[in-house]
């Protein structure tokens, strides 16, 4: 279940006061080493080329089977909370593109033994369809959701 | 610069749901400052690594599109109560940090 950003925040203040102890003294840490980060998915100015560009190919299936939970109207564009869940087999990869961002594509996840699941705010420049993306087995599924925006969070 | 980052993890209908916060301004680059009419560099986290008991169970991408101070959550079905996950990321100015967690 979603937990509201606010109950969140409380929650790790109590847990904070003894872990930030220790985090505060944390300064070298190590280095992800992981891929490069896909720059040319993220420039891409549409969600084909941002498909394109992060899997290798823009066709994607709607499918039923991925559960998004995204608010109908976000009053501030700057923080739009975004659940992801997908009902299929071997996920190793969920999108999320806001089609009509400057540069749609916001995030990808690489699963290697997490569930297919994914939670994040994302910032929405105005109303716009959100697509969530899920790669299962070498194949690309999608769904979709308009989600309207009362005030954009990208500009200044 | 220390930024917070702040890591959580509870059992949840049988899996580990992970919740990572960091405290990170996110600029996108096409801000301008008000007063000085120019751009604000860009400065947002690229990449976040999850690991449990020190293996690696999932790495996601950010772009600047994700929201200031950023909330990332995952679930890790494979998890139990006592295991440890660990949260990693670094950004585009070179800054990076971790921090981790036993599920409850």
């Amino acid at each position: 279940m979603h937990t509201p950003r606010r109950t969140f925040l409380k929650g790790t203040v109590a847990l904070s006061v003894a872990g930030l102890a220790g985090a505060a003294g944390l300064v070298r840490a190590p280095r992800v080493e992981a891929a490069e980060w896909p720059k040319a998915a993220y420039e891409a100015k549409t969600v084909d080329d941002a498909l394109k560009a992060l899997y290798g190919s823009s066709q994607v299936t709607a499918s039923g089977a991925i559960k998004v939970k995204a608010p109908p109207v976000a009053e501030n564009g700057g923080v739009v909370p975004v659940t992801v869940s997908a009902d299929l087999p071997n996920v190793d990869s969920i999108a999320v593109l806001v089609e009509k961002n400057n540069q749609p594509l916001v995030t990808a996840i690489t699963m290697s033994g997490a569930d297919p699941y994914y939670s994040t705010f994302i910032k929405m420049a105005q109303t716009s369809d959100v697509h969530f993306v899920v790669k299962s087995g070498g194949k690309l599924y999608s769904a979709k959701a308009t989600i309207k925006v009362t005030a954009g969070g990208c500009g200044g | 610069m220390a930024r917070q980052t702040q890591i959580r993890a509870q059992m949840k209908d049988g899996a580990a749901e992970v919740r990572v916060r960091v405290t990170h301004p996110m600029e996108t680059g096409q801000r301008v400052d008000r007063n000085t009419k120019k751009k604000i560099p860009a400065h947002y986290i690229q990449k976040m690594t999850f690991a449990l008991n020190g293996k690696q169970v999932a790495v996601t991408d950010l772009g600047p599109a994700i929201s200031k101070d950023p909330l990332v959550g995952v679930r890790l079905k494979g998890a139990k109560a006592g295991d440890k996950v660990t949260v990693t990321w670094n950004d585009n100015m070179g800054e990076s940090g971790s921090a981790e967690a036993i599920i409850k």
